[in-house]
């Protein structure tokens, strides 16, 4: 496919540690097209992190790359030296980070900031001070003159984010990875930043790989979605297809679990029980065995592959594969 | 900015004036009759009544200490009971020998410290970081006044690089009499500047906005010098600005090994001869400069980071 902009091919990441290396990744696998927005949804410690990191190259120094490969526009960005991947970011690729009140610099001012981060641009002091004010009119920014010279603190936490999005869509890149945008502000806020992404998409016609645990989000913003679990790929495919018709028990039960799916009123809430398996020591088999509810004996010999059900649609388990349930 | 610069002036002025007040209480509570002291055990009682009225020690405490805060408010610090002279041209004869001192001592140990921080901060858990760390402890635990007289002898007296006493004439002369007492005194805070330089450079290097700088691909030179050390510096300018505290003290007895002229010498010197006038206007003028540097540390905060704006 020539309209391929990423495509992660079965990447492992382990992270090296006094206890023996930690399976961060394992085989994963997905593309993202152009102008196409994805959503990556796991929860907490599933490796949605290390994944953005890995894209990026901003690793942890203990990180090892194992297998596979990260092409951008054909090119294998775990190949690249140093300089050329610092070519990239902030101008190919870009990212908004999970937490809006640590993710400026404390002691520089937000025009500052957004004059530095475009060092590549020949355009003159007054031509980048423009341009950073006009970004920051397009995410709702009142004033933006005048708040240009007002340091992060001056900002509320749905400010600041709308800040790093508009810092993030400045280069106009091709890719714009969003890692929780929304995790740290309130339901209304998210709502509207939310809606401004999808506005600011749409105008410049990026692709956005979007990271949350919220499924709500995830449906209302992306394309396709990629399910993750300990480390890897469970299902992947069309988002309503995903949402109506899982066919990964992890999948069927995160749904289940979405405050905005319950319908009647719960005592409990509905969660998913078992704890997620220990990275360094993985049980063989199928790796959600443990917490399923539906595993069959072959589940604990074989890990399940990532197969095709139809087109647009993959999952990693035994229960779709005819021959277990003759 | 102008704002927190009057705030914080204020405070200080504030803190000066407990301070002094502390101390003038503080040296009229140490037991002796100055008055005695002075004079000698053969005085007359009618040379003793002349000084003690002169003095104004027969007068009751609080209206002593008014007819001192009147005279100071006129620069008037007193007259030396022996000499004659004006307190404050006597002080302020000896307090450039001691500023320059502490300030060759600062200069030369917080670069030196700075610059060996951030590179064992940029190469953490290396031979190199161990190196330094070991380098840095091993300068803080040696003692001041061992540095002070090791460095007499092998330098001084040894290979008589440089000289051993006095303060010295022109410029390379005072420069040169300079050397060996700023690098006794300075010695520990190189490594106490550069484990606190390394210590907060590592933690301002793990946070999440040195992230994000460099995801927009800025350069690791401009992040580690620009948006990583102007976060780093702050507790560095403020251990400065209150160690000025300590250097003074220092600077005492460095006068005294190294036989220097100096605002520590005369307040040892005056103490020994219950020289009230003296020893106050010494004590006054080190406060002073104190207060002073502990201000002026929060204000180079406070222009480095406009968080610290908003305090005070």
């Amino acid at each position: 496919m020539s309209d391929t902009l990423l495509e992660i091919d079965r990447l492992s990441v382990d992270y090296e540690t006094a206890r023996g290396d930690l399976k961060a990744l394992r085989d994963i696998s997905f593309d993202i097209r152009k102008g196409e927005i994805v959503g990556i949804v796991g929860e907490s410690g599933c490796g949605k992190s290390t994944l953005i990191s890995s894209i990026l190259r901003l690793t942890a120094p203990n990180t090892r790359f194992r297998k596979g490969e990260v092409r951008f526009k054909g090119q294998d960005l775990l190949q690249l030296p140093e300089h050329k991947m610092r070519d990239l970011r902030g101008a190919d690729i870009s990212i908004v980070f999970q937490d809006p009140m640590q993710t400026h610099n404390p002691v520089l001012s937000i025009g500052q900031q957004m004059l530095d981060i475009q060092h590549r641009s020949q355009a003159g002091k007054v031509e980048k001070r423009a341009r950073a004010a006009q970004m920051l009119g397009a995410v709702g920014i009142p004033d933006p003159e005048a708040r240009l010279e007002q340091f992060p603190h001056e900002f509320s936490g749905g400010m600041r984010q709308r800040i790093a999005i508009a810092m993030a869509l400045m280069s106009e890149p091709d890719l714009l990875i969003a890692d929780e945008p929304t995790t740290a502000l309130d339901a209304t806020l998210e709502v509207q930043i939310i809606e401004r992404l999808q506005e600011l998409q749409q105008e410049l016609d990026c692709a956005i790989l979007f990271i949350s645990h919220h499924l709500g989000v995830i449906a209302e913003l992306c394309d396709r979605v990629v399910v993750m679990y300990t480390g890897a790929v469970v299902e992947s495919g069309d988002v309503r297809e995903i949402f109506h018709d899982p066919k990964h028990p992890y999948t069927r039960r995160l749904i289940d679990c979405d405050p905005g799916h319950i319908k009647e009123r719960a005592r409990v809430l509905p969660t998913i029980p078992g704890e997620v398996p220990d990275l360094a020591n993985l049980p063989g088999g199928c790796i959600f065995r443990d917490r399923c509810d539906q595993a069959v004996p072959r589940c604990a010999s074989e890990v399940p592959p990532l197969s095709k059900l139809k087109e647009g649609h993959h999952a990693a388990c035994w229960l779709n594969h005819e021959e277990v349930h003759q | 900015m102008l704002i927190f610069t009057f705030r914080r002036f204020g405070l200080a002025l504030l803190i000066l004036i407990v301070a002094v007040t502390t101390m003038f209480l503080m040296i009229r509570a140490v037991p002796g009759d100055p008055v005695q002291i002075m004079l000698g055990p053969r005085a007359t009682p009618e040379l003793q009544a002349r000084l003690t009225a002169e003095l104004a020690l027969d007068q009751p405490i609080w209206k002593q200490l008014a007819i001192f805060y009147g005279n100071l408010l006129q620069g008037d610090l007193g007259t030396d009971v022996f000499s004659g002279r004006s307190v404050t041209e006597i002080v302020f004869q000896q307090l450039p020998h001691t500023l320059w001192l502490i300030l060759s001592s600062i200069i030369w140990s917080a670069t030196l410290g700075i610059a060996l921080g951030s590179y064992a901060a940029a190469h953490p858990n290396t031979v190199i970081d161990r190196i330094t760390a070991a380098i840095s402890v091993s300068f803080v635990a040696a003692p001041a006044f061992v540095v002070a007289l090791l460095s007499l002898l092998i330098f001084a007296v040894n290979l008589q690089w440089f000289p051993a006493i006095g303060a010295g004439e022109g410029f390379w002369g005072r420069l040169n009499h300079l050397v060996l007492p700023a690098f006794a005194i300075g010695l520990s805070w190189v490594g106490y500047i550069a484990r606190l330089v390394r210590a907060s450079m590592l933690e301002v290097m793990g946070e999440p906005h040195i992230r994000t700088a460099r995801a927009f691909g800025l350069s690791e030179r401009r992040v580690v010098m620009i948006y990583a050390l102007r976060i780093a510096i702050l507790p560095v300018v403020t251990v400065i600005g209150v160690g000025m505290g300590f250097l003074l003290s220092s600077a005492v007895f460095a006068e005294i090994v190294f036989a220097r002229p100096g605002l520590g010498k005369l307040v040892i010197d005056s103490i020994t001869t219950r020289n009230y006038p003296i020893v106050m206007g010494s004590v006054l003028i080190s406060t002073g400069l104190f207060v002073v540097s502990t201000a002026l540390a929060d204000l180079i905060n406070a222009w480095l980071d406009p968080r610290a704006r908003a305090a005070v």
